[in-house]
């Protein structure tokens, strides 16, 4: 009976289907405060549902000579992935002392998989404009997952756990120096995991046109975009469970405005620099992540060693 | 079962294939889908790969190389899509179609759904285009050359003599 449920609560709330719905709402509000920003009027409400009902009716094309089964089981990988995280966080963010110890690491695990996921995807099609991208995309994880953990070590030293609940219950991170600064680290990786601009060479639409999603069509490419408009929705919840756990208090209506409102801020900021940034070279990804962001981040864990 | 013209014309891709053009149509094609006219309203945004295409927007005269490609992208699109015949060329060769390089105009091996004269068209022209073709695909008057049964179409031989 537990089983059932649990496959429930993963196929529909707070999984699959919840996280589908708000993510693509997410990439709606994405698109439209894009078309604003260059004095457009944007696309209708729902367009990103148009999208992928297009993509399903779409013919699936095979590269000839490719690794067929990776190709198609990639984008499952990532969605499942992704579906995963964001049960647990809802998990968490219902019942905080319903998750068990470790769920962040598991989490930090499952976000590294639709990343994982677009490569092998890539290396599969046997493109070489993909194989170009899917190479990108490795090497911009590897930049930016090393400030990214350190940053979220902040927390978790100023909690002294590494289960959800309990950061989510701990005040600390945003009212430290050391939290603020792990803060920044943290929207600087996001921009990264999401591949958006100035982060968005692994897809590169003028350059690698369409990049490591090159030879993918149909239903396969709409189960890719739905993991990416999942990631634009669980990535900002997972900042707010982070590092605002201490401002969601009061009643149940006050803490999720308040949650609501944090998510939208980080949605914002996402998108407005999505927005005003140009793209940057690989390279520069690589050195900016490993310098200047991994420097901050460290020292943002010393800072939250000595108590800041 | 989803409806397929529904679905297909609720939300365009479309993929810029230019054969040898002059460069005029390729440019009004780009202004179409500049701010000022905001396509995306209707859901159309232009993509870099073919595989990602709803839309083939063909410009050029598609001399006999060309044909060749425009035949080998063809194949990679996947279906249902459409294909659009933007400028005059398109339509039937202008000035170039007794040139020593012009073979067949591209219809003889393309499933060109509409034509959108003009030397080059207006982005207007061109959107107006889009809108009759998509209330023709919903009323039922039109459907997708690439669902047809096409054999007329020369599979072969196009552009392979030299």
């Amino acid at each position: 009976m537990k089983g059932n449920m649990v496959i429930l609560e993963f196929l529909l709330f707070p999984g699959l289907l919840f996280t589908a719905i708000a993510g693509l709402l997410t990439s709606w509000v994405d698109r439209k405060v894009t078309a604003l920003v260059q004095m457009r009027v944007g696309p209708p409400f729902l367009q990103p549902f148009y999208d992928i009902r297009k993509l399903f009716i779409k013919e699936t094309c095979v590269p000839e000579g490719g690794a067929i089964g990776m190709y198609l089981l990639a984008p499952l990988m990532g969605l499942a992935a992704v579906t995963l995280a964001s049960m647990i966080l809802w998990r968490t963010l219902l019942d905080a002392d319903a998750t068990f110890v470790g769920d962040l690491i598991v989490l930090i695990y499952l976000l590294v998989m639709p990343a994982l996921a677009v490569m092998l995807g890539a290396f599969a099609s046997r493109n070489p404009l993909a194989s170009l991208g899917g190479s990108r995309e490795v090497k911009l994880m590897i930049a930016y997952e090393l400030p990214l953990v350190l940053a979220i070590l902040v927390p978790v030293i100023q909690a002294d756990s590494i289960r959800l609940g309990d950061l989510l219950m701990n005040p600390a991170p945003i009212s430290s120096l050391s939290g603020v600064l792990a803060l920044l680290v943290c929207i600087a990786c996001m921009q990264a995991k999401l591949t958006l601009v100035p982060f968005d060479m692994p897809e590169a639409e003028t350059e690698l046109s369409g990049g490591a999603l090159i030879e993918y069509s149909g239903p396969p490419l709409a189960i890719f975009k739905l993991t990416r408009a999942m990631m634009l929705f669980t990535l900002p919840v997972l900042l707010v469970v982070l590092f605002f756990g201490g401002l969601l208090n009061g009643p149940a209506w006050q803490r999720w405005l308040i949650g609501f409102l944090l998510w939208f801020v980080l949605v914002a900021i996402t998108i407005v620099i999505r927005n005003t940034t140009p793209r940057v070279r690989i390279d520069q990804a690589v050195r900016f992540f490993w310098g200047p962001v991994s420097i901050i981040a460290l020292v943002a864990v010393t800072l939250a060693w000595m108590g800041w | 079962m989803i409806n397929t013209i529904n679905a297909l014309t609720r939300s365009l891709n479309v993929f810029h294939l230019a054969g040898s053009a002059c460069n005029n149509c390729d440019i009004e094609i780009l202004d179409a889908l500049t701010p000022k006219y905001d396509l995306e309203r209707f859901g159309i945004t232009l993509v870099g790969s073919i595989r990602h295409a709803d839309v083939l927007l063909v410009s050029g005269v598609f001399n006999r190389k060309a044909a060749i490609r425009a035949r080998e992208l063809l194949e990679q699109v996947p279906r249902p899509y459409l294909v659009l015949g933007i400028g005059g060329c398109p339509c039937t060769g202008l000035m170039f179609r007794n040139s020593y390089n012009w073979d067949c105009p591209p219809s003889a091996y393309m499933n060109i759904d509409a034509y959108v004269p003009g030397c080059p068209p207006k982005p207007e022209a061109i959107i107006s285009a889009v809108v009759k073709v998509v209330e023709g695909l919903r009323s039922g008057a039109l459907v997708p050359r690439c669902l047809q049964d096409t054999t007329d179409l020369a599979v072969e031989g196009v552009g392979e003599t030299t």
